[in-house]
């Protein structure tokens, strides 16, 4: 540690810095550790978690050479080993234990969206309200081509495992159906953009609410699709068995890689393994491409272009950044991610209904990407997986406390978007930047940016 | 809109293609509008009447609605979400006193006191609501980037919406049918009852109020010049915090107008009913020309009437599983073709 720090100036910062946060992380750990021992009886587990958090937190990790490589690695080898030591953490007060590794699947799917919403909201400075409709793309690319729906048209198998051979319809392996989403639902993005794009802030948001809301309808009806008998999405039913993701026999063999999810069964490091943790580690493996990616775009020269547009569009169009297409690309690199999503969750939960696909669920991926900070990966990723979690157990497991001291009988979930939109009307109107802003989108909160498009629905 | 001056014409998709491309589209679009309503007030008659006036009645209350919307937008630049949910909870305070009055059955002068009566609470519940959320929610955003209050908006939709559930639970509730059903005339066949022409006559004074007020009162003026331009209506002495939530009170006194006939006419509510027909009331006033009351107004007519006739008519129709898609296609046709609205540009406030 004394090794990058032998300029004595350096080396007294990073003494301040780590003295200031030792001692505000230690006196929340403190509280922490107090709060969870009150609540619900005296754990090792509390003291490990505090340390390693208090680990972290508290040495100021960016002043050391590599250690920005630090908490990014740390959270990673983390969220890998979950499944191993989820069963001896504590229960956290008023929210219970912590979520199960099929919670923590949805989560990781949730974040990748908020990733993909991220890029043309927090980046571009694009309010999409229909942002599902990509989500719904995605999930209906997996329902076409890995499942027996188009079972009229023929067999046509490619790599899929876990199903019969003779089953009608295309059966694609999920890994190219995925690719295949991504693809489609960024050719959709490019395709809704186009006419929009050029539409001023709320205008845009209006038409993207309009084509979230004829999607999920069109996924309803599209049963029998304007008379003509063609089944696109078989209506309300939904469409299901989606076929499981896997890696055939072959690369099985080769690489020990799970051959079928749904089968999976294995005995690995002292532990049973079932499909759920084979499930959360590819969500993971795809949440880490989502986010590499995400940050790679945000500092390229296109990532660069949109914090401009999103900045001052006029002052963008001078330097000469071509807005149509810059815009474009936003759509188009976050419809990419929600596809993915949408495919990888279609195949997680094995089918697909319209149901899924309301407003509700474009607002609450919103709700994600505005809570945590727009524009800012971490904070994206917090807010999304706390809002995830919350509305997958954490809610119920709060209505069931309250209820329990309280004697109530409240159905808590029923009121979740209540209480989501509470705490974001509470965030907007207080912290208007998010809870774990960057530091740039902050300053343009603060300093106000010049927010008046260039382009105006006057002609 | 203090900036327009300095921005630039657009570059529409339209101005890219020969300029009679965006005409002649939507002749065509009109002309097949004009040939399947021919078709089918041909074949079935009766059919179509009970459909226009169906949806001449729901075009009136849709207008209500889409007039607070105009009315925010014109001097905010906001598209207030809660809008729709102010009206439900409207709707809902009626639903409540309608029972606690015990007015089924009543019938006579005492009805029709009770029902102004109602109007009155009523407008004045929704207008405070309205007031308030501007107050709390809208007022501290005014200079934050535009995505703020916007999020907040629909922020405070759901939050409403919320309300509604605790306050009624998620089944609808049912409105004691207390208008008069009977028969003023009828064409064709197709009686026009009393309820429908009940809401009329409550749409069409509003309106004239809310114009002569908007046009030729003072409280009107200060409206149109802040809608303007807020700085230079500052400078000029007018008190634009006021002017701003006057406004917001006007449209709650409205969506309330419109929550009292909506919850006698139609005679049921649910938690969710303000935010969809919000989201309608909304597209009409975009169709009608944002910040233009009487295009509020005949866009709440237009809507209603493709909601009407497609739910109802028989030949080439998609049908009343397909009736929002459409409503959002035409949204989406006229922000990208004629971002305008229909009635073309006015200045803001109609005046």
């Amino acid at each position: 540690m004394n090794l990058p720090l032998r300029d004595p100036e350096r080396r007294r910062e990073f003494d301040a810095e780590l003295r200031r946060r030792a001692i505000r992380g230690g006196i929340t750990a403190a509280i922490g550790i107090v709060l969870v021992i009150i609540f619900s009886g005296f754990t090792v587990s509390v003291f490990v978690t505090a340390a390693v958090v208090l680990a972290l937190y508290a040495v100021p990790w960016d002043m050391l050479r590599y250690g920005r490589f630090v908490v990014p690695t740390a959270a990673i080898v983390l969220a890998v080993l979950y499944p191993y030591y989820r069963e001896n953490l504590f229960e956290i007060p008023l929210f219970g234990p912590f979520p199960s590794t099929d919670t923590a699947v949805t989560m990781t799917i949730f974040i990748m969206m908020a990733i993909g919403l991220n890029i043309v909201v927090g980046y571009a400075g694009l309010l999409d309200l229909g942002y599902v409709a990509f989500y719904a793309v995605g999930a209906y690319t997996a329902a076409w081509f890995a499942t027996p729906h188009f079972s009229e048209y023929g067999t046509h198998h490619f790599g899929a495992v876990g199903v019969n051979p003779e089953s009608p319809g295309f059966h694609l392996s999920i890994w190219i159906v995925i690719a295949l989403a991504g693809i489609l639902t960024a050719f959709i993005g490019v395709i809704i953009g186009l006419p929009t794009l050029r539409l001023r802030g709320d205008y845009l948001a209006i038409v993207t609410l309009g084509f979230g809301e004829i999607m999920p309808q069109i996924a309803r009806n599209g049963d029998d699709l304007f008379g003509t008998g063609f089944n696109l999405t078989n209506g309300a039913q939904g469409i299901n068995p989606i076929d499981p993701p896997g890696f055939g026999k072959t690369i099985s063999g080769w690489t020990g890689l799970p051959s079928d999810y749904l089968t999976f069964n294995a005995d690995f490091l002292g532990k049973e393994l079932g499909n759920v943790e084979v499930f959360y580690w590819t969500a993971l493996v795809l949440l880490l491409f989502t986010v590499f990616c995400s940050v790679r775009l945000r500092d390229s020269r296109l990532g660069r272009a949109w914090i401009a547009i999103r900045e001052d569009e006029t002052a963008a169009a001078a330097m000469g950044v071509p807005l149509m297409r810059t815009k474009t690309w936003a759509y188009a690199a976050g419809a990419f991610f929600g596809g993915i999503a949408g495919a990888y969750y279609a195949s997680f939960k094995g089918a697909v209904f319209p149901d899924d696909f309301f407003f509700n669920i474009s607002v609450f991926i919103l709700c994600m990407v505005i809570l945590g900070g727009m524009g800012n990966i971490w904070g994206v990723i917090v807010g999304g997986g706390f809002l995830a979690y919350l509305n997958q157990e954490g809610l119920g497991n709060i209505g069931a406390e309250i209820n329990d001291t309280f004697g109530t009988n409240i159905d808590v979930p029923l009121y979740q978007f209540g209480i989501f939109w509470t705490i974001l009307v509470l965030v907007m109107l207080f912290k208007p930047e998010g809870l774990i802003p960057s530091a740039r989108r902050k300053a343009e909160f603060e300093e106000g940016v010049a927010d008046e498009p260039l382009y105006d629905v006057q002609r | 809109m203090a900036t327009q001056a300095r921005r630039l014409p657009l570059p529409t998709l339209a101005g890219r293609l020969p300029e009679y491309v965006t005409p002649a589209f939507a002749f065509l679009l009109v002309a097949l509008l004009v040939l399947w309503l021919g078709v089918n007030l041909f074949k079935e008659p009766a059919e179509f009447y009970r459909l226009f006036l169906i949806g001449l009645t729901n075009g009136a209350i849709y207008g209500l609605v889409a007039l607070g919307y105009s009315l925010v937008y014109g001097i905010l630049e906001l598209i207030n979400f809660a809008h729709g949910d102010v009206f439900m909870l409207g709707g809902m305070l009626v639903a409540t006193m309608v029972s606690s009055f015990g007015l089924a059955g009543d019938s006579g002068a005492f009805l029709w006191a009770m029902i102004l009566l109602m109007l009155v609470i009523v407008m004045a519940f929704c207008a405070v609501i309205n007031t308030t959320i501007e107050l709390v929610a809208y007022r501290r955003l005014r200079h934050a980037p535009r995505l703020a209050p916007l999020i907040t908006a629909i922020g405070m939709s759901f939050i409403l919406q919320n309300i509604g559930l605790v306050w009624k639970g998620a089944r609808p509730t049912s409105v004691d049918s207390i208008l008069p059903k009977g028969e003023v005339f009828s064409i064709g066949g197709v009686a026009y009852t009393w309820d429908k022409l009940i809401v009329l006559l409550f749409t069409v004074p509003v309106l004239v109020v809310l114009i002569l007020l908007v046009q030729k009162t003072r409280q009107g003026k200060a409206m149109r010049a802040t809608a303007q331009d807020r700085d230079a209506s500052a400078m000029m002495g007018i008190n634009v915090n006021r002017t701003i939530s006057f406004t917001f009170f006007i449209a709650g006194a409205l969506a309330g107008a419109a929550g009292l006939l909506y919850a006698l006419y139609i005679t049921n509510i649910r938690y969710d009913e303000g935010f969809r027909l919000g989201l309608i009331a909304f597209t009409a006033a975009v169709v009608g020309g944002i910040g233009n009351l009487p295009g509020a107004v005949l866009g709440g007519l237009v809507i209603a009437m493709i909601e009407s006739f497609n739910n109802g008519l028989s030949w080439a129709t998609p049908g009343s599983d397909w009736t929002q898609s459409i409503i959002f296609a035409l949204l989406i046709i006229i922000l990208v073709f004629r971002p305008e609205g229909l009635l073309g540009e006015q200045t803001p406030e109609g005046g």
